[in-house]
């Protein structure tokens, strides 16, 4: 445990069939930091999250998680392994076939033998940390969108985890929710000693909350540093993206041939 | 849908398949008229079976009182041997005869059973002596033939 | 025409080798669900919950199906037996077909169609929807959690609906026949018992629906596990449960009955 960082990932390169996404990705996670990952949509951070899940295994180079190289670990390894993690997904993915208590209550009873009345006290604990309390008997179908993403932060926090996984958090919540649950990421990483991920777009919100941040464009990490450092940092790229203007090294289009091309103009001349 | 009414819907759920089955195997099949009722097993041979089946039906008088047990092939007699079991409320005398009948003109095959007038009566084991075979079509018919044809060549002859 | 003859052979190369590629991944996934399913047992709450979808909310189909088939094979049956003054045996006719073919395979038809597709469509959208990746991000093997219950739930299910569909067709050919036609009850019942045997008949018609239920279950969890994460994915795996399945219960019907019934005896 003398080992300073959570997750290590060395030169990873992934690629989904034949099609690459990652291409020499370097990380490094400290140990009790909210880290967090930006970039574009499509490229390439939820890939990345399930690769520090072990959900994914590298086409090249290692993924060093929890002290353990998710390559070499056997199923019983990898659900050890994930034991001590948590993740939010992206969409949510509650258990439609069960109530927001018994999502949250879900791990508890799979992996506990904690009596029914401890993990009533529990969940009720989570889920009034997320202000959802009163939605405990609802089914998932019943919530909205912002609803869900809390309902699964809270599922996703279950079992007090060490390393927290959090994709896109942020989308589809009003300021209010925001502002409390961005609060509420940094106050669980405190309080548990757990290291947080973050991969969001949300760079006004989640730069004032965490503690270094990675950011990527087209699979490559092109900037790291902390808030500060990157707010100074004067790369273009993240100038643009701090400000949000539409022209600038990013690009808003997917890579295509040309417009023109595509639309049969070029060849009817 | 709580659970406890789903484990009522369940619990009724299978014991009403429980129930199915049971209809099945006591009204429909006939469990119920075999393994419990008390029997004894008598044999009988005959020279021929003709389409006898294990477990049809023995009757006397037209009534079920057993059922074929086994049937086998005795090597030093060359007959058929079947043994029969026979419900022990349903006693039949020694000389009682053994036929083997058919019920209606293609119908499925059973032994009939014949009381005689001996006082002793048959007990478990043993075999009646006197028995009748299954009389085959194939037979019957060849021996018509070869009567007609004989008396065909009986009356051309006496001309 | 060399072209086209080439293509068509290419093509029924990548058929046989996608048949066979698939055969042999299902038959794994058989084998993992099997050794997999300790929860489904150690929890039987679980399972019971799918005896309910897949068995108690198919009764009212399995019933009311069983009825009518039984009714027709009593109306049929008589216009047939009382040309040759063997009405009588009616009660035969009509329980030996139920027992030993109709109750298992049409059960099994309707099982495919009612639950089986249900049991895909549930598997597949779970799986769409990431509810599959989830679980296992949490520690929790998705094929004993999910999968292994709802095909022990399919399997319990389907030789008790079996049974109920053949009793239900059995009660509907009396219905027909004794209260409407006026066949002797007496003849009926009777003639029936001595001709329908526990073992050979009731028996192997458990032991058929057994494998139906096993077969269908089987194909229902696989396709619903296999399923492309899309919507199309999930329609197109629910359409394949249902056809597949069907023709599995059609098959192996000729093979159990060539098994039981012809070995003389
Ligand atoms: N299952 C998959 N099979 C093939 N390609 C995929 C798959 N999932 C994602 N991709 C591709 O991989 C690339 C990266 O996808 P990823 O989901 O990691 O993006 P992202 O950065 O999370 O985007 P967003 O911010 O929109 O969620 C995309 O170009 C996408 O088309
Ligand atoms: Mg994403």
């Amino acid at each position: 445990m003398a080992d300073p960082h959570i997750a290590v990932i060395e030169d990873l390169s992934f690629a989904y069939d034949r099609r690459p996404v990652l291409h020499g990705i370097g990380l490094k996670i400290p140990r009790g930091k909210v880290v967090a990952v930006m970039g574009q949509s499509g490229c390439g951070k939820t890939t990345l999250l399930r690769i520090i899940a072990a959900a994914l295994m590298p086409t090249r180079g290692r993924a060093r998680v929890l002290g353990r190289d998710t390559g070499t670990l056997d199923r019983d390894g990898l659900y050890a392994l994930r034991r001590r993690m948590g993740m939010l997904f992206q969409f949510g993915a509650l258990f439609t076939d069960m109530s927001v208590f018994d999502n949250v209550a879900f791990q508890m009873r799979e992996h506990t033998n904690l009596p029914e009345d401890a993990i009533r006290d529990l969940v009720l604990l989570k889920l009034e940390a997320v202000g959802l309390r009163g939605a405990a008997q609802r089914m998932p179908g019943e919530l909205s969108g912002g609803m869900a993403r809390r309902v699964a932060l809270a599922r996703a926090i279950a079992l007090d985890p060490q390393l927290i996984l959090y994709d896109e958090p942020f989308t589809g919540l009003d300021p209010i929710a925001l502002g409390v649950i961005a609060r509420l990421v940094r106050q669980l990483n405190d309080s548990l000693g757990a290291t947080s991920i973050i991969v969001t777009h949300d760079v006004a919100e989640t730069l004032p909350l965490v503690d270094y941040v990675y950011f990527m464009a087209e699979g490559r990490v092109i900037a790291e540093g902390t808030a500060d450092q990157v707010r100074r940092s004067g790369v273009a790229f993240v100038e643009q993206f701090v400000s949000g203007a539409i022209d600038g090294p990013v690009p808003f289009h997917y890579p295509a041939a040309g417009y023109e091309a595509d639309l049969g103009f070029a060849a009817g001349a | 849908m709580n659970r406890s009414a789903i484990d009522l819907w369940v619990g009724v759920f299978v014991a009403i398949g429980l129930g199915a089955l049971l209809f099945l195997a006591l009204k429909v099949g006939n469990l119920a008229s075999f393994s419990t009722a008390q029997t004894y097993q008598v044999e009988a041979r005959f020279s021929n079976i003709g389409g006898l089946k294990v477990r049809a039906p023995v009757k006397s008088a037209g009534v079920v009182v057993g059922r074929v047990a086994q049937i086998r092939f005795d090597n030093e007699s060359y007959e058929a041997v079947a043994v029969l079991t026979v419900d022990s409320s349903y006693k039949f005398p020694r000389d009682t005869s053994a036929k083997i009948l058919t019920s209606g003109l293609l119908g499925e095959q059973y032994i009939g059973l014949e009381a005689g007038a001996d006082a002793r009566m048959l007990a478990g084991g043993e075999r009646m002596r006197i028995t009748q075979s299954a009389v085959v079509l194939e037979n019957l018919i060849s021996q018509f033939f070869f009567n007609k044809a004989a008396e065909g060549g009986d009356a051309k002859s006496a001309k | 025409m060399l072209v086209a003859l080439r293509a068509a052979l290419i093509r029924l190369g990548a058929a046989v080798t996608v048949g066979v590629w698939r055969l042999g991944y299902g038959a794994r996934f058989f084998v993992y669900l099997i050794v997999h399913s300790g929860t489904a047992f150690r929890r039987f709450r679980l399972t019971m919950r799918e005896i309910y979808f897949a068995g108690v909310l198919s009764l009212i189909i399995i019933l009311v199906s069983g009825l009518f088939v039984g009714m027709v094979l009593a109306l049929q049956g008589y216009e047939t037996l009382q040309r040759y003054g063997s009405s009588e045996a009616l009660g035969v006719l009509v329980a030996l077909s139920l027992v030993r073919e109709l109750g298992p395979v049409v059960a099994g038809l309707l099982f495919a169609s009612r639950a089986g597709s249900a049991i895909t469509a549930e598997i597949g959208l779970m799986k769409a929807t990431e509810q599959l990746s989830a679980m296992e991000m949490m520690a929790v093997d998705p094929v004993a959690r999910v999968v292994a219950p709802r095909f022990w739930g399919g399997v319990i299910s389907m030789p008790v609906l079996a049974a109920l569909f053949s009793a239900m067709g059995i009660f509907g050919g009396y219905l027909v026949g004794v209260v409407l036609i006026g066949v002797d009850e007496g003849a009926f019942w009777s003639q029936m018992q001595a001709a329908v045997d526990v073992r050979n008949d009731i028996l192997n018609g458990v032991i058929k629906s057994v494998v139906f239920g096993v077969a269908v279950t089987l194909i229902a969890v696989f396709e619903g596990y296999d399923a492309p994460p899309t919507a199309e994915g999930v329609s197109g795996a629910t359409t394949r449960t249902v056809v597949t399945s069907s023709l599995a219960i059609l098959a192996l019907d000729f093979v159990l009955t060539a098994l039981m019934f012809t070995g003389g005896a």
